[in-house]
């Protein structure tokens, strides 16, 4: 009796997770491509040099996070996968998620912006309650935003 | 007061340099958040809560450094960076720092 508490008490928060968190992922990545092609026309570079000429009408900071936690069941896929090594698939994708996520609220943040510039990735780790527990990851995009004097006849 | 994360503000030049100005803040997460957190966390996803807890204090990070620039009577502050550690469980800090500078 004791056993299948304990096996319930395991496997429920696990099976949730992968049903759950498949279905999140899922339509995550269905939103973070929409939106990433809705915003092509902003390129976002790490260069600290401006890509356009011309003068300048204003310039600000701008930013963009996320914290995003992993499922019960990717926890326990990377737990089995620490034990022979390798890539660790589970984590990749939430990180590729929170950083994409980031970067497309950074360009969210100001939408007449005509570029942004020196674009940095933070990323910290969330301790959970217990010592050396990960809950969840946090990113955060910052960047410098440009705004070009329109001009008349410019696109 | 223009904030840029690049060396200089594009179209005007840097004419007094006050030194390096900084803010920080320390957070943590309160009760009601965390379990939902917890509750969030089984499935995975987006906990909004944290987001936005990180982001509020980021803006206070962001306000006292501001200050501290006023304060040197600076106009702008340039090179901006941000960086944050999980001090303890629970607990976050967030760190701003830049070079106040007068532009004109």
């Amino acid at each position: 009796m004791e056993i299948l508490f304990l096996l319930a008490f395991w496997t429920i928060p696990v099976v949730l997770g992968y049903v759950f968190g498949r279905m999140a992922e899922a339509k995550h990545y269905r939103s973070i491509i929409a939106r990433e092609k809705a915003f092509v026309h902003l390129p976002a570079t790490s260069l600290k040099t401006l890509l356009g000429d011309g003068p300048v009408a204003r310039s600000e900071l701008v930013t963009g996070s996320v914290v995003i936690s992993i499922d019960h069941f990717k926890k326990a896929a990377s737990a089995l996968r620490s034990v022979v090594g390798g890539s660790v698939k589970s984590y990749e994708s939430l990180l590729d998620r929170a950083k994409r996520e980031a970067l497309l609220r950074l360009k969210e943040s100001c939408p007449g912006a005509h570029e942004i510039v020196n674009v940095r990735l933070e990323t910290m780790a969330l301790a959970g309650s217990q010592p050396r527990q990960v809950t969840g990851v946090e990113v955060l995009a910052y960047g410098t935003a440009i705004y070009y004097v329109e001009q008349a006849g410019a696109a | 007061m223009l904030l840029t994360n690049i060396e200089t503000i594009p179209g005007k030049s840097i004419t007094v340099c006050h030194g390096v100005v900084s803010g920080s803040s320390v957070r943590s997460k309160h009760v009601g958040r965390d379990i939902m957190a917890g509750l969030k966390n089984m499935v995975g996803g987006e906990l909004r809560g944290y987001t936005e807890l990180l982001e509020e204090s980021r803006a206070q990070a962001t306000e006292r450094m501001k200050a501290q620039a006023q304060q040197m009577g600076a106009n702008a502050i340039v090179n901006v960076r941000f960086s944050t550690s999980s001090v303890a469980a629970g607990a976050a800090e967030i760190y701003v720092y830049g070079t106040a500078v007068t532009v004109g």
